[in-house]
Protein backbone atom coordinates (compact mmCIF):
# COMPACT_ATOMS: atom_id res chain seq x y z
CA UNK A 1 0.00 0.00 0.00
CA UNK A 2 1.38 3.35 -1.06
CA UNK A 3 1.93 5.99 1.71
CA UNK A 4 -0.53 8.15 0.01
CA UNK A 5 -2.75 5.38 -0.02
CA UNK A 6 -1.91 4.99 3.20
CA UNK A 7 -2.39 8.24 4.64
CA UNK A 8 -6.11 8.24 3.05
CA UNK A 9 -6.85 5.07 5.20
CA UNK A 10 -6.05 6.64 8.32
CA UNK A 11 -7.59 9.94 7.92
CA UNK A 12 -11.41 8.57 6.46
CA UNK A 13 -11.10 6.43 9.36
CA UNK A 14 -10.35 9.03 11.80
CA UNK A 15 -13.25 11.02 10.35
CA UNK A 16 -15.90 8.38 10.62
CA UNK A 17 -14.56 7.73 14.41
CA UNK A 18 -15.13 11.07 15.17
CA UNK A 19 -18.05 11.44 13.50
CA UNK A 20 -19.73 8.34 15.43
CA UNK A 21 -18.42 10.46 18.42
CA UNK A 22 -19.83 13.60 17.49
CA UNK A 23 -23.63 11.62 16.98
CA UNK A 24 -24.04 10.16 20.40
CA UNK A 25 -23.46 13.97 21.81
CA UNK A 26 -26.14 15.15 18.70
CA UNK A 27 -28.46 12.42 18.21
CA UNK A 28 -32.05 12.41 20.31
CA UNK A 29 -30.64 9.29 23.20
CA UNK A 30 -33.95 7.78 21.45
CA UNK A 31 -32.33 6.82 18.31
CA UNK A 32 -29.34 5.17 20.09
CA UNK A 33 -30.94 3.67 22.83
CA UNK A 34 -32.81 0.61 21.37
CA UNK A 35 -32.80 -2.49 23.14
CA UNK A 36 -30.63 -3.65 19.82
CA UNK A 37 -28.71 -1.08 19.14
CA UNK A 38 -27.18 -1.47 22.61
CA UNK A 39 -26.97 -4.99 22.45
CA UNK A 40 -24.69 -5.12 19.34
CA UNK A 41 -22.27 -2.48 20.54
CA UNK A 42 -22.27 -3.94 23.73
CA UNK A 43 -21.00 -7.61 22.03
CA UNK A 44 -19.21 -6.16 18.77
CA UNK A 45 -15.42 -5.34 20.30
CA UNK A 46 -15.44 -9.05 21.93
CA UNK A 47 -16.48 -10.46 18.55
CA UNK A 48 -13.79 -7.72 16.55
CA UNK A 49 -10.99 -8.35 19.41
CA UNK A 50 -11.19 -11.98 19.36
CA UNK A 51 -10.79 -12.06 16.13
CA UNK A 52 -7.62 -9.79 15.71
CA UNK A 53 -6.11 -11.92 18.68
CA UNK A 54 -6.79 -15.21 16.60
CA UNK A 55 -5.38 -13.19 13.32
CA UNK A 56 -2.66 -11.57 15.06
CA UNK A 57 -1.40 -14.65 16.38
CA UNK A 58 -1.85 -16.93 14.34
CA UNK A 59 -2.06 -16.42 11.02
CA UNK A 60 0.44 -14.79 8.11
CA UNK A 61 -1.51 -14.43 4.88
CA UNK A 62 -3.91 -16.64 3.80
CA UNK A 63 -1.95 -19.62 6.00
CA UNK A 64 -2.93 -20.42 9.92
CA UNK A 65 0.61 -20.57 11.41
CA UNK A 66 1.98 -22.01 14.29
CA UNK A 67 5.01 -19.97 15.78
CA UNK A 68 6.45 -17.58 18.45
CA UNK A 69 3.21 -15.49 18.13
CA UNK A 70 1.02 -17.94 19.92
CA UNK A 71 3.76 -19.34 22.59
CA UNK A 72 3.83 -15.31 23.09
CA UNK A 73 -0.05 -15.12 23.50
CA UNK A 74 -0.27 -18.01 25.49
CA UNK A 75 2.31 -16.56 28.24
CA UNK A 76 0.45 -13.54 28.25
CA UNK A 77 -2.87 -15.29 29.12
CA UNK A 78 -1.69 -16.97 31.93
CA UNK A 79 0.12 -13.50 32.85
CA UNK A 80 -3.65 -11.81 32.38
CA UNK A 81 -5.60 -14.63 34.67
CA UNK A 82 -2.69 -13.51 37.72
CA UNK A 83 -3.37 -10.30 37.04
CA UNK A 84 -0.12 -8.89 35.90
CA UNK A 85 -0.30 -5.26 34.48
CA UNK A 86 -0.12 -4.25 30.95
CA UNK A 87 3.16 -3.69 30.26
CA UNK A 88 4.64 -6.98 32.39
CA UNK A 89 2.28 -8.96 29.65
CA UNK A 90 3.44 -7.29 26.83
CA UNK A 91 7.29 -7.70 27.82
CA UNK A 92 6.60 -11.40 28.75
CA UNK A 93 5.19 -12.01 25.58
CA UNK A 94 7.64 -10.36 23.68
CA UNK A 95 10.36 -12.36 25.66
CA UNK A 96 8.68 -15.63 24.77
CA UNK A 97 8.33 -14.43 20.91
CA UNK A 98 11.96 -13.62 20.80
CA UNK A 99 12.94 -16.73 22.64
CA UNK A 100 10.67 -19.41 20.50
CA UNK A 101 12.57 -17.47 17.56
CA UNK A 102 16.14 -17.35 18.26
CA UNK A 103 15.56 -21.39 19.49
CA UNK A 104 13.43 -22.42 16.27
CA UNK A 105 15.39 -19.60 13.84
CA UNK B 1 -15.65 19.99 48.00
CA UNK B 2 -12.42 21.13 47.44
CA UNK B 3 -11.37 17.35 48.91
CA UNK B 4 -13.33 15.65 46.28
CA UNK B 5 -11.52 17.82 43.41
CA UNK B 6 -8.95 17.01 44.70
CA UNK B 7 -9.53 12.82 44.65
CA UNK B 8 -11.63 12.96 41.21
CA UNK B 9 -7.98 15.00 39.58
CA UNK B 10 -5.74 12.61 40.87
CA UNK B 11 -8.07 9.64 40.04
CA UNK B 12 -8.23 10.92 36.74
CA UNK B 13 -4.37 11.68 35.58
CA UNK B 14 -4.07 8.29 37.72
CA UNK B 15 -5.93 6.69 35.02
CA UNK B 16 -4.43 9.05 32.48
CA UNK B 17 -1.06 7.83 32.98
CA UNK B 18 -1.86 4.23 33.22
CA UNK B 19 -3.50 4.13 29.77
CA UNK B 20 -0.50 5.92 28.33
CA UNK B 21 1.51 3.10 28.65
CA UNK B 22 -0.88 1.44 25.77
CA UNK B 23 0.12 4.21 23.48
CA UNK B 24 3.68 2.34 23.29
CA UNK B 25 2.50 -0.82 22.35
CA UNK B 26 -0.13 1.09 19.87
CA UNK B 27 3.13 3.03 18.36
CA UNK B 28 4.95 0.21 17.83
CA UNK B 29 2.26 -2.03 16.01
CA UNK B 30 1.26 0.73 13.80
CA UNK B 31 5.46 0.25 13.10
CA UNK B 32 4.77 -3.52 12.63
CA UNK B 33 2.01 -2.58 10.14
CA UNK B 34 3.61 -0.40 8.07
CA UNK B 35 2.92 3.39 8.88
CA UNK B 36 5.28 6.08 9.24
CA UNK B 37 5.59 7.54 12.69
CA UNK B 38 3.58 10.34 11.44
CA UNK B 39 0.69 8.64 10.19
CA UNK B 40 0.68 6.50 13.67
CA UNK B 41 0.32 9.81 15.62
CA UNK B 42 -2.11 11.15 13.27
CA UNK B 43 -4.39 8.28 14.30
CA UNK B 44 -4.05 9.18 18.26
CA UNK B 45 -4.43 12.45 17.08
CA UNK B 46 -7.56 12.64 15.17
CA UNK B 47 -8.87 8.96 15.87
CA UNK B 48 -8.18 8.92 19.34
CA UNK B 49 -9.70 5.63 20.52
CA UNK B 50 -7.53 3.14 21.06
CA UNK B 51 -8.93 -0.55 20.12
CA UNK B 52 -10.00 1.34 16.65
CA UNK B 53 -6.39 2.83 16.62
CA UNK B 54 -5.43 -0.99 17.07
CA UNK B 55 -7.61 -2.21 14.68
CA UNK B 56 -6.97 -0.39 11.79
CA UNK B 57 -3.12 -0.86 12.41
CA UNK B 58 -4.05 -5.10 13.19
CA UNK B 59 -6.10 -5.17 9.89
CA UNK B 60 -3.05 -3.45 7.86
CA UNK B 61 -0.54 -5.82 9.44
CA UNK B 62 -2.46 -8.73 8.34
CA UNK B 63 -2.27 -7.66 4.78
CA UNK B 64 -6.06 -6.24 4.60
CA UNK B 65 -7.13 -3.70 2.03
CA UNK B 66 -7.98 -0.03 3.35
CA UNK B 67 -11.86 -0.96 3.39
CA UNK B 68 -11.25 -3.78 5.95
CA UNK B 69 -9.24 -1.72 7.99
CA UNK B 70 -11.53 1.16 8.02
CA UNK B 71 -14.69 -1.14 8.66
CA UNK B 72 -13.35 -2.45 11.64
CA UNK B 73 -12.15 0.71 13.09
CA UNK B 74 -15.47 2.34 12.24
CA UNK B 75 -17.21 -0.96 14.04
CA UNK B 76 -15.35 -0.90 17.24
CA UNK B 77 -16.19 3.60 17.06
CA UNK B 78 -20.06 2.58 16.85
CA UNK B 79 -19.54 2.30 21.10
CA UNK B 80 -18.72 5.47 21.52
CA UNK B 81 -21.81 6.56 19.97
CA UNK B 82 -23.73 5.00 22.90
CA UNK B 83 -21.07 7.42 25.33
CA UNK B 84 -22.11 10.09 23.66
CA UNK B 85 -25.82 9.35 24.34
CA UNK B 86 -25.25 8.34 27.77
CA UNK B 87 -22.83 11.77 28.39
CA UNK B 88 -24.63 14.22 27.12
CA UNK B 89 -27.02 15.58 29.98
CA UNK B 90 -24.06 15.46 31.72
CA UNK B 91 -21.74 17.42 29.60
CA UNK B 92 -24.55 19.69 28.68
CA UNK B 93 -22.39 21.36 25.70
CA UNK B 94 -23.57 24.81 25.32
CA UNK B 95 -23.14 25.17 21.45
CA UNK B 96 -21.79 23.62 18.61
CA UNK B 97 -17.85 24.37 19.28
CA UNK B 98 -18.45 22.69 22.74
CA UNK B 99 -19.92 20.01 21.48
CA UNK B 100 -17.08 19.43 18.81
CA UNK B 101 -14.54 19.81 21.48
CA UNK B 102 -16.44 17.49 23.78
CA UNK B 103 -16.77 14.96 21.28
CA UNK B 104 -13.25 13.88 20.45
CA UNK B 105 -12.78 12.86 24.13
CA UNK B 106 -15.44 10.77 24.15
CA UNK B 107 -13.76 7.59 24.98
CA UNK B 108 -13.90 4.59 26.98
CA UNK B 109 -12.20 5.91 29.89
CA UNK B 110 -13.55 9.73 29.88
CA UNK B 111 -17.00 7.67 30.05
CA UNK B 112 -16.46 5.38 33.10
CA UNK B 113 -14.55 8.17 35.19
CA UNK B 114 -17.63 10.68 34.14
CA UNK B 115 -19.82 8.52 34.75
CA UNK B 116 -18.55 6.84 38.38
CA UNK B 117 -18.54 10.84 40.09
CA UNK B 118 -20.41 11.57 42.27
CA UNK B 119 -21.87 14.40 40.95
CA UNK B 120 -22.87 16.38 37.78
CA UNK B 121 -19.99 19.16 38.35
CA UNK B 122 -17.37 16.64 39.22
CA UNK B 123 -18.58 14.43 36.20
CA UNK B 124 -17.96 16.82 34.22
CA UNK B 125 -14.27 17.74 35.55
CA UNK B 126 -13.39 14.00 35.47
CA UNK B 127 -14.31 14.12 31.88
CA UNK B 128 -12.19 16.45 31.04
CA UNK B 129 -9.20 15.86 33.57
CA UNK B 130 -8.91 12.36 32.39
CA UNK B 131 -9.55 13.37 28.68
CA UNK B 132 -7.01 15.80 29.05
CA UNK B 133 -4.05 13.57 30.50
CA UNK B 134 -5.17 10.52 28.60
CA UNK B 135 -4.68 12.85 25.31
CA UNK B 136 -1.14 14.08 25.87
CA UNK B 137 -0.05 10.55 27.01
CA UNK B 138 -1.20 8.58 24.63
CA UNK B 139 0.36 10.90 21.69
CA UNK B 140 3.47 11.14 23.36
CA UNK B 141 4.07 7.61 24.15
CA UNK B 142 2.75 6.72 20.26
CA UNK B 143 5.64 8.19 19.30
CA UNK B 144 8.07 6.55 21.69
CA UNK B 145 6.48 3.20 20.25
CA UNK B 146 6.74 4.06 17.12
CA UNK B 147 10.30 5.44 16.87
CA UNK B 148 11.35 2.63 19.21
CA UNK B 149 10.13 -0.26 16.79
CA UNK B 150 11.95 0.71 13.66
CA UNK B 151 14.80 0.13 13.43
CA UNK B 152 14.72 -3.51 15.49
CA UNK B 153 16.28 -6.43 14.74
CA UNK B 154 15.30 -9.87 13.67
CA UNK B 155 14.94 -11.19 16.87
CA UNK B 156 13.61 -7.62 18.39
CA UNK B 157 10.77 -7.86 15.70
CA UNK B 158 10.04 -11.31 16.55
CA UNK B 159 9.55 -10.25 19.73
CA UNK B 160 7.43 -7.20 18.60
CA UNK B 161 5.07 -9.59 16.57
CA UNK B 162 4.01 -11.54 19.81
CA UNK B 163 3.35 -8.29 21.57
CA UNK B 164 0.59 -7.29 19.12
CA UNK B 165 -1.75 -10.41 19.61
CA UNK B 166 -1.29 -10.23 23.60
CA UNK B 167 -2.01 -6.10 23.29
CA UNK B 168 -5.08 -7.24 21.56
CA UNK B 169 -5.90 -10.17 24.10
CA UNK B 170 -5.02 -7.14 27.08
CA UNK B 171 -8.14 -4.75 25.69
CA UNK B 172 -9.73 -7.83 25.38
CA UNK B 173 -9.78 -9.53 28.72
CA UNK B 174 -11.32 -7.44 31.27
CA UNK B 175 -14.50 -7.53 28.96
CA UNK B 176 -14.50 -11.26 29.64
CA UNK B 177 -14.36 -11.10 33.60
CA UNK B 178 -16.75 -12.03 36.05
CA UNK B 179 -18.63 -9.00 37.65
CA UNK B 180 -18.85 -7.70 33.90
CA UNK B 181 -22.88 -7.83 33.01
CA UNK B 182 -23.47 -11.09 30.71
CA UNK B 183 -19.48 -12.19 31.02
CA UNK B 184 -20.49 -15.76 29.85
CA UNK B 185 -22.32 -13.91 26.38
CA UNK B 186 -19.27 -11.66 26.26
CA UNK B 187 -17.21 -15.10 26.31
CA UNK B 188 -19.19 -17.02 24.05
CA UNK B 189 -19.55 -13.89 21.27
CA UNK B 190 -15.16 -13.59 21.72
CA UNK B 191 -14.84 -17.25 21.12
CA UNK B 192 -17.42 -17.32 18.31
CA UNK B 193 -15.37 -14.02 16.33
CA UNK B 194 -11.86 -15.86 16.79
CA UNK B 195 -13.62 -18.95 14.75
CA UNK B 196 -15.06 -17.08 12.42
CA UNK B 197 -12.27 -14.98 11.52
CA UNK B 198 -9.22 -18.23 11.53
CA UNK B 199 -11.55 -20.60 9.59
CA UNK B 200 -12.43 -17.47 7.12
CA UNK B 201 -8.62 -16.89 7.04
CA UNK B 202 -7.84 -19.37 3.85
CA UNK B 203 -10.94 -18.04 1.99
CA UNK B 204 -11.23 -14.20 2.45
CA UNK B 205 -8.99 -11.31 1.31
CA UNK B 206 -6.99 -10.62 4.17
CA UNK B 207 -8.62 -8.51 6.80
CA UNK B 208 -11.96 -9.05 5.72
CA UNK B 209 -12.37 -12.20 7.87
CA UNK B 210 -11.64 -9.57 10.94
CA UNK B 211 -15.03 -7.03 10.13
CA UNK B 212 -16.64 -10.78 9.00
CA UNK B 213 -16.19 -11.92 12.96
CA UNK B 214 -18.81 -9.53 13.84
CA UNK B 215 -21.40 -12.44 12.76
CA UNK B 216 -20.24 -14.21 16.19
CA UNK B 217 -22.69 -11.47 17.58
CA UNK B 218 -25.51 -12.60 16.07
CA UNK B 219 -24.73 -16.37 16.46
CA UNK B 220 -23.62 -16.23 20.00
CA UNK B 221 -24.45 -12.65 21.70
CA UNK B 222 -27.93 -14.05 22.58
CA UNK B 223 -28.58 -14.32 26.41
CA UNK B 224 -29.67 -17.52 27.26
CA UNK B 225 -33.51 -18.39 27.79
CA UNK B 226 -34.55 -19.51 31.33
CA UNK B 227 -34.96 -23.30 30.72
CA UNK B 228 -33.15 -22.70 27.25
CA UNK B 229 -30.30 -25.64 27.25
Amino acid sequence: MSSGTLWAVVLVAALGCYALKLAGLSVPAAWVERPWVTRVVEFVPAALLAALVAVQAATTGPELVVDGRLAGLAVAALALALRAPFIVVLVLAGATGALVHVLTG
Amino acid sequence: MPAARTATLRDAVGLGLAVGLYGVAFGAAADAAGLDVWQALALSALMFTGASQFALVGVLGAGGSGLAAIGSALLLGTRNTVYGVRLAPLLAPRGPLDRAGAAHWVIDETTAMAVAAPDRELGRLAFWATGATIYVGWNLTTVIGALGASGLGETAQAALDAVVPAAFLALLWPRLQRGRPEAAVQRRVAVGGAVVALLLTPVVPAGVQVVAAVVAVALAGRPRGVGAR
